[in-house]
């Protein structure tokens, strides 16, 4: 009892700190691939190509003052970054990262916690970070934070149907709701080292859950909640200091989270070529596909102009939503007559 | 021992923010007491070994409807302290208390049939493995549950297609009163605030 204890609190220490890094340098990524797909050159004066940043962004916003305007509810007003931030972080407690071994004489499970219906965990913590958002929005007493967490309410509304639906594809081919078991799934021993990824099966809800997953996350070009040129900046315009950093910091996880869950349902997880000789690969493999994924994403933002609000609507319930069931439904009829 | 202390704290929990729950003025709070209350429950459903039953939980109750709920607080902006207005006719507000009645009788009934049922209630030592998994509620879904399964999908229908042609009527009403098509969400609260 005391070893699993044990274990178990080592792995959710590292796994959070390795998030939490993530998070500073997905920022750095984030500037400086924009700043070059932008004839720019990004951060680069704090340390080399700038990669000492996002630690000095962390010390400035530590020791920036805290403003709290007058009109705020004040209880609300300060849960609402914990509410967004704790969802982002839980979401990593059932992602498979690496091939299971044995550690100094230990048994260790390459995950923090292998729920046979990870899945489903994953949809139902992902749904409630909603809920900073829209107290965020709701608190602060401000028209545009108001108009923010409103926005941002009707979004998660629309997509996540949408989001349910494109992974029911993967789940039905792989009859499991366990991502460990989704990843062995999806494993190869011949050349063609992705010949059992779901994405090939799956092109579909691949493409579904990238659209919704950027949408989920409300970043460009779903970032309505926040659109900088007409409602300041969203449901955090009145936050400041530490609180403002959490929402920075959550909006990361989330992508990171999201990243992950998408690379373990289609991109095959820790899977790759030689991780039956060096079982380490496997944990490389996945952090080079949620690099990839991550980097994918700052393209889409460097792309892509925003929505108009009516046209993010109309493509969610008219376009995504029509496509979805289609794919479930065809999904289920190859599943029937045995093509998958 | 660990199971028993989590039950009892996350059932206090659970009746405690149902109670914060209906005597809050300000709506906001109100649905945030909601979620508390079935963020508890889906811990004893857990607890019984039902993670399904948790997840699809919090999935359909905390993650749609009462996001929903949330929206429609917020566009209408209440706060707990606008006047509602006259009271209507002496039927319906004697309504309330008879429906509040009902409930409680109910609920007594309820209470009353697990005190005296065959199987076990509370704290469970060993739950069946087969309870509460994706696989038995499915089962039970399609087989003993099929009809009413099948009924709610359609009175869901039925649902979606009244409100669309509500909101058909409403917009042919504003066109025939020469307003702009459809004031968008955004327009509205500009109005509000």
């Amino acid at each position: 009892m005391l070893e699993v204890v044990i274990i178990s609190s080592i792995k959710v220490l590292v796994v959070i700190s390795v998030v939490l890094f993530g998070c500073a340098y997905a920022t750095w990524l984030e500037r400086k691939v924009l700043g070059h797909m932008q004839h720019r050159i990004g951060p680069l004066y704090a340390g080399p190509h700038g990669l000492l940043q996002p630690i000095a962004d962390a010390v400035k916003l530590i020791f920036k003052e805290e403003i709290i305007p007058d009109k705020v509810e004040r209880a609300t007003y300060a849960l609402a970054p914990m509410i967004s931030f704790i969802p982002a972080v839980l979401t990593f407690a059932v992602v498979p990262f690496g091939v299971d071994g044995s550690i100094l004489g230990h048994e260790v499970k390459m995950v923090i916690s292998d729920l046979n219906i990870g899945i489903l965990f994953v949809f139902a913590i992902t749904s409630l970070g909603v809920y900073g958002i829209v107290l965020a929005g709701w608190s602060s007493g401000s028209k545009y934070s108001l108009m923010g967490g409103i926005r941002s309410s009707a979004q998660m509304i629309s997509y996540e149907i949408s989001y349910g639906l494109s992974i029911i594809g993967v789940i039905l081919i792989a009859g499991t709701l366990s991502l460990t078991e989704l990843v062995t799934q999806q494993g190869s021993t011949s050349i063609w080292f992705f010949a059992n990824w779901f994405i090939l099966k799956q092109p579909l809800g691949f493409l579904l859950y990238v659209i919704c997953a950027v949408a989920e996350t409300n970043r460009l070009p779903f970032d309505l909640p926040e659109a900088e040129s007409e409602l300041v900046a969203g449901y955090m315009t009145e936050y400041s200091s530490m609180r403002f950093s959490m929402f920075f910091v959550s909006e990361y996880a989330n992508m990171i989270a999201v990243a992950c869950v998408g690379v373990t349902l289609f991109l095959g997880g820790w899977q790759g070529p030689f991780i039956d000789t060096m079982p380490w690969l496997a944990m490389v493999w996945f952090m080079a596909k949620v690099i990839f994924w991550m980097f994918c994403y700052i393209w889409l933002r460097a792309t892509f102009p925003r929505f108009r609000y009516d046209q993010l609507m109309a493509f969610g319930w008219k376009v995504l939503l029509p496509v979805a069931l289609f794919n479930t439904m065809a999904t289920a009829l190859a599943v029937t007559l045995g093509w998958l | 021992m660990i199971d028993t202390v989590i039950f009892f704290v996350s059932a206090v929990i659970a009746v405690g923010s149902a109670v914060m729950m209906i005597s809050q003025r300000n709506p906001v709070l109100s649905v945030l007491y909601f979620i508390v209350s079935l963020l508890a429950q889906a811990v004893l459903y857990v607890q019984l070994g039902a993670l399904f039953l948790g997840a699809v939980l919090i999935i359909v109750y905390s993650g749609a409807i009462l996001v929903l709920f949330l929206f429609v607080i917020m566009l209408l902006n209440l706060r707990g302290t606008e006047d509602l207005g006259p009271t209507g006719p002496a039927v319906s507000r004697a309504s309330k208390y008879l429906v509040s009645v009902l409930l409680l009788v109910e609920l007594v009934f309820v209470i009353k049939a697990s005190f005296f049922s065959a199987v076990p209630v509370g704290i469970v030592d060993v739950a069946p493995s087969e309870f509460g998994s994706v696989e038995s509620v499915a089962e039970l879904l399609f087989s003993n549950y099929l009809y009413p399964f099948e009924l709610t999908s359609i009175l869901l229908l039925a649902a979606i297609v009244g409100a669309v042609v509500m909101a058909g009527r409403l917009r042919d009403t504003h066109q025939e009163e020469g307003e702009t098509e459809t004031p968008t969400t955004d327009v509205q609260i500009k109005e509000e605030v």
